[in-house]
């Protein structure tokens, strides 16, 4: 059984003049140190998928239906409390800005502590203890003085590896990544990310990472899900999308990086720009910016189907796999 | 433990709250007068000359006489003595020490009032909010005039004058407290909106707080400064509004009077020459407003930068 399994999630805002969908059937596992990649533009439903795990969203929004099982039991249909003893204990998450995540206003040992305590009834003196302890393996320099400081004594790169020792303060199955190196400098993008990756690996702590960078994720994660207008369109083993990406989004989103462009030609773009909730098109979200888009698109939603380890909502998919078999058929 | 505290003292030496009140002179001799004038209340048993409370002390025969300095002035009264005979400087200490623990203690009221529902409104939001910030415009509604009126009304019927007497002063904290405390709770509301939506809350609802911590751990500390300032403000507030109410005969008994009650008293006088029984509780009263204002002036500068003086 997988650790994590999310079935068939749709999350809604309830707003003014009806509903808006949020997350469409979202359906995917992570399995005890797996790492797995979320990819896709802002405003794809990356940071709401983040958030719906941990049964968090904040109003007006809400689970309108399917599971998200940990373990076995459905957070979806958790109690207050229940959650509370998972939230931060189980599963933890990282914040993109860790000038923000931090309360300014309270010591780095304050928070570290609380933390420990919140979950686990222990001595002050133990729980700093443990907060010294995973400091050290975050590589900070001296944690002893720095849990006497302030989060604006810090440096950027400094704060998010106190953030990452926060997150793994109380050994959680889970981590939760959402876009946790896009505030920094690149010098320290690259380092904070290896980090990260080292102390999951070593800790076999499941991974799941939130970007919009797919150099990042085609390093770090073993599968992938992209996401688009709220719905996973393509998901798999990373090595297979990156190398050979099935849906036409997905090839769009690879050949926009500048690496795949020749020098002093322009850098390939998608047409076009993602569909605010309020006007999602009907039939594949994604049929106005597609170049393959058919009337069939436009009508109705494509269902998953599986080219090789990947699975994949497109039509064109669909087609191209026929006529693949057709060939093999006529020619034996 | 040792390095503990002298960190502590270094962190406020270090602080930009220490520094710029070194460098701003207001403050700093708002600030010595206003220690003062509080440790002089808190310590007029001890320096008043005579107990104004103790009536076998009072001889009516020194009734009226002037400060130190004019003809008919008696030595032993320094600045004079009051319609009943009471050494005025006594009087003032003692009435000093009555409005500070009025102004102090509706403002502590206030504060815990306004603090507990602006952050359950700023928090909670929707319904609460509605319900907390409605009730909190119907208390504003009524004038705190209004209010002590009918309470102070009730209370004396209920208890009789004697008694009323004793409880005087728990009723002014009571109704000065109870008829302010919105305004310390919309600012608490506006800044808990503000903080709310901050990634620190977020990250503390993931790393699975309670509700209350989250509110009274994580936001309440934030949302401090506009605090201080306003309750500062406040405190002179509810020094004026208990002198109002006194000088209308809604507060202090004058066998326990405030700065109010004594301005009150004097003013009966003030046409037959002894001036002194109003004026000097009045330029004390004057002071202490003024240097609470100046404190409150010059917090709102430093802990908030985007505001400038009016």
């Amino acid at each position: 059984m997988a650790l994590l399994e999310v079935n068939n999630l749709d999350v809604r805002f309830a707003v003014r003049g009806g509903d808006l969908t949020a997350l469409r059937g979202i359906s995917f596992s992570l399995d005890k140190g797996e790492r797995l990649g979320l990819v896709g533009e802002s405003g794809a439903g990356k940071s709401v998928a983040a958030f719906s795990i941990l049964n968090l969203i904040a109003q007006p929004g809400y689970i309108a239906g399917g599971q998200i099982l940990f373990e076995g039991k459905d957070l979806a249909a958790m109690s207050e409390r229940e959650l509370r003893k998972i939230r931060g204990n189980r599963i933890a998450m990282i914040f993109q800005d860790p000038m923000m995540t931090l309360n300014p206003v309270l010591t780095i040992g304050t928070q570290m502590v609380e933390a420990i305590k919140a979950h686990r009834r222990i001595s002050s003196k133990d729980a700093r203890a443990i907060a010294v302890d995973k400091l050290r393996k975050v590589q900070i320099p001296s944690p002893e003085k720095r849990l006497d400081q302030y989060p604006h004594e810090l440096s950027g790169g400094m704060r998010q590896r106190v953030i990452i020792a926060i997150a793994l303060l109380l050994d959680p199955e889970i981590i939760i990544a959402d876009e946790p190196t896009t505030a920094l400098d690149v010098t320290i993008q690259a380092e904070i990310m290896a980090l990260l990756l080292d102390l999951c690996e070593q800790e076999n702590v499941a991974l799941m990472l939130i970007t919009h960078d797919l150099g990042v994720v085609s390093q770090v994660s073993q599968r992938m899900l992209v996401m688009y207008s709220g719905r996973i369109i393509e998901q798999g083993p990373t090595r297979e999308i990156i190398n050979d990406a099935q849906h036409p989004y997905t090839q769009g989103l690879i050949n926009a990086l500048p690496q795949m462009g020749e020098p002093g030609a322009r850098l390939f773009q998608i047409p076009g720009a993602m569909p605010s909730l309020k006007n999602v098109p009907s039939g594949c979200p994604f049929n106005p910016r597609c170049s393959f888009a058919t009337d069939e698109c436009r009508r109705t939603m494509p269902e998953y189907v599986r080219a090789g380890n990947v699975s994949v909502a497109c039509y064109e998919v669909e087609r191209l796999i026929a006529q693949e078999q057709q060939v093999r058929e006529v020619t034996p | 433990m040792m390095t503990a505290t002298v960190s502590r003292w270094a962190r406020v030496r270090d602080s930009f709250l220490w520094y710029s009140f070194k460098r701003d002179k207001v403050a700093i001799a708002s600030f010595i007068v206003l220690l003062a004038m509080v440790l002089s209340a808190i310590f007029a048993p001890l320096l008043a000359p005579t107990n104004p409370y103790d009536l076998a002390l009072i001889d009516i025969m020194n009734s009226e006489l002037p400060p130190v300095g004019m003809s008919g002035a008696d030595g032993a009264f320094p600045l004079g003595t009051d319609a009943q005979g009471r050494d005025m400087l006594s009087t003032i200490l003692y009435g000093t020490r009555v409005s500070l623990m009025i102004g102090f203690g509706a403002v502590i009221l206030q504060a815990v009032l306004g603090i507990l529902f602006g952050l359950l409104a700023g928090y909670m939001g929707g319904r609460v909010d509605a319900v907390l910030m409605r009730i909190a415009d119907v208390q504003l509604s009524f004038s705190t005039l209004m209010v002590a009126i009918i309470v102070g009304a009730v209370f004396k019927a209920s208890f009789g004058s004697l008694m009323f007497g004793e409880i005087a002063i728990y009723m002014l904290i009571f109704i000065i407290g109870v008829a302010e405390w919105p305004q310390i709770a919309r600012t608490v509301r506006a800044s808990v909106l503000a903080e709310k939506k901050k990634e620190y809350v977020d990250a503390a609802k993931v790393m699975g707080f309670r509700t209350n911590r989250i509110m009274f751990r994580h936001i309440l500390p934030n949302t401090l400064s506009p605090i201080f300032v306003i309750g500062t403000v406040q405190i002179a507030n509810a020094i004026i509004s208990e002198a109002a109410l006194s000088f209308l005969g809604l507060g202090m008994p004058e066998t326990q009077p405030s700065l109010g009650s004594l301005i009150k008293s004097g003013f009966d006088y003030i046409q037959s020459g002894s001036w002194w029984i109003t004026l000097l509780p009045g330029l004390v009263l004057v002071v202490l407003v003024l240097v609470i204002n100046l404190l409150g002036d010059w917090l709102r500068d430093v802990m908030n930068p985007r505001l400038y003086k009016g």
